[in-house]
């Protein structure tokens, strides 16, 4: 482990005063919970929670330029984004891996806004900054001037629109604007990693404490919680959103991961391009599925999957699914057994359990 | 944060108690409150015998796996299969309706080696600073 000391976002002490348990998270000392995952997972399907998530990194990038820089770096069409729209994409490596799962806003024709994953922040920019050269762009990492919030939940759209001044309907999935909450300028966004409709914000952290709880002033009657990363990471897997560093990272490729969709071969040369190309071609010899335990028993990450007596692969993610009341999770499966209905095993510490491959998302909400 | 004084605890935040020849287990409430929400427990068989101290199932939040330890020998004479459907009881009720299995002592000059309640509320105070 190491001993440097741990980052804390401009929360720490209200995440303290809440009674939030901390856990060394990639570095960063962050809230595991409040209430309870559990509690505050059904709060986010039912009403509405709250997230700091102001570990995640950001990062600009400028110039006349930078449109073609990022389509160079990532395999989704940043072609296609217009002013105030945002989009999920990959950061390649050149054999059609992740350095990162990112999202691509864009603010103007030559300013773009990337959200990066926390703890690969420094590898990403590293990564961006030494493919750079060749375009008239430039990156920034600009994550210590952001705190960034998650309202989610069917009722964070109702919660936050007294506190802003955008109108927040008009705001489509995966748009944003620039406002205000409760007087801060913010990047008010759309988007979510929980698979309920909600926003994100970022704004100058010197405020956090304040907006943070303002919104939960505002929120509280309605329902609406303080969240940790325990829920967060059972709300994405119950959406089947990928994490990095379980789910994806630099030896699985964009077409292994499902995300066929964030792959735009056709959008001319990018880094990666040719080993997708090749294997879409080829065809995949695996792919990330989603299953369900039918043995009873919990699967997690790194538990051993089987297949008629032989190790097949290793569970990506796994947990019980709170709002489902299933026991869920991702692995990769050779192709051929990656149907729908297929069983197999995993080992859930010397006991073989029985899984199945279910249709995903686990939990898609009704719009 | 309750220590009941008529049971004898583990290191390993289990408790015993002793009516008869036979011993109750289940952990406390510091251990269930340290997990958080419990979502699955893994229980042994009845007719199973264990030593004292080894592992005899495990007690699952939604972040984590935790190891049970048997706080005396003996064999396996009930289990909680309440606890299959309603696994919140061990966070809800700890020292009661949330029990784990109960055994037939094979040895009571084992219990020395257990903690009393006032031992065990000094050894939690010590883990909590």
């Amino acid at each position: 482990m190491s001993t440097e000391p741990l980052l804390t976002t401009a929360l720490n002490k209200v995440h303290r005063r809440l009674g939030a348990r901390m856990v060394d998270f990639g570095g960063w000392d962050m809230p595991v919970q409040y209430s309870g995952p559990i509690d505050e997972h059904k709060a986010v399907r039912t009403a509405a929670g709250i997230f700091d998530v102001s570990h995640m990194g950001e990062i600009e990038i400028r110039g006349p330029q930078a449109l073609e820089l990022i389509q160079f770096l990532t395999s989704n069409d940043a072609a296609k984004l217009v002013d105030g729209q945002a989009q999920y994409s990959a950061l390649t490596t050149a054999e059609g891996g992740f350095v990162d799962d990112i999202l691509v806003h864009r603010f103007a024709a030559d300013h773009y806004f990337l959200c990066v994953n926390a703890s690969n922040t420094p590898k990403d920019f590293a990564w961006i900054s030494s493919h750079s050269a060749p375009y008239d762009a430039e990156a920034a990492n600009v994550s210590a001037d952001y705190t960034q919030l998650a309202v989610q939940g069917p009722k964070a759209i109702s919660i936050m629109q007294p506190l802003v001044d955008v109108d927040l309907g008009a705001i489509k999935y995966y748009w944003f604007t620039r406002g205000h909450v409760d007087g801060v300028p913010a990047i008010i966004a759309r988007t979510g990693y929980t698979g309920e409709d909600g926003v994100e914000i970022y704004f100058e952290p010197s405020e956090s404490e304040r907006v943070y709880d303002r919104i939960l002033e505002a929120g509280a009657p309605l329902g609406l919680k303080p969240c940790g990363l325990a829920a967060r990471n059972t709300l994405r897997l119950e959406a089947k959103m990928a994490l990095y560093g379980n789910d994806i990272d630099e030896t699985t490729t964009v077409y292994e991961a499902d995300l066929a969709w964030i792959v735009k071969l056709g959008k001319g040369e990018f880094l990666g391009r040719d080993a997708l190309a090749r294997q879409k071609e080829e065809g995949i010899r695996r792919k990330l599925v989603g299953f369900e335990m039918i043995d009873r028993g919990i699967a997690r990450e790194h538990y051993s999957v089987w297949i008629d007596g032989v190790q097949v692969g290793s569970v990506t993610s796994g947990s019980p699914a709170p709002f489902l009341g299933k026991n869920i999770g991702l692995t990769y499966l050779p192709i051929e057994k990656t149907a729908v209905g297929t069983r197999f095993e995993v080992d859930l510490r010397g006991r073989r359990a029985a899984a199945e491959v279910v249709p995903t998302p686990f939990y898609k909400r009704v719009r | 944060m309750a220590y009941p004084e008529e049971l004898y605890y583990t290191k390993d935040h289990e408790w015993l108690r002793v009516e008869g020849d036979e011993g109750t287990i289940g952990i406390t409430e510091f251990a269930s409150d340290a997990l958080g929400d419990v979502v699955y427990v893994e229980l042994p068989d009845v007719g199973e015998k264990f030593q004292q101290g080894k592992p005899f199932g495990s007690v699952e939040s939604v972040k984590s796996v935790n190891e049970l330890f048997i706080p005396i020998s003996g064999e396996i004479v009930a289990i909680n299969s309440e606890l299959v459907d309603a696994p919140e009881l061990v966070n809800n009720a700890p020292y009661g309706q949330g029990w784990m299995i109960r055994v037939k002592i094979g040895s009571k000059t084992e219990i020395d080696a257990l903690l009393t309640s006032s031992e065990y509320e000094d050894f939690v105070a010590e883990q909590s600073e």
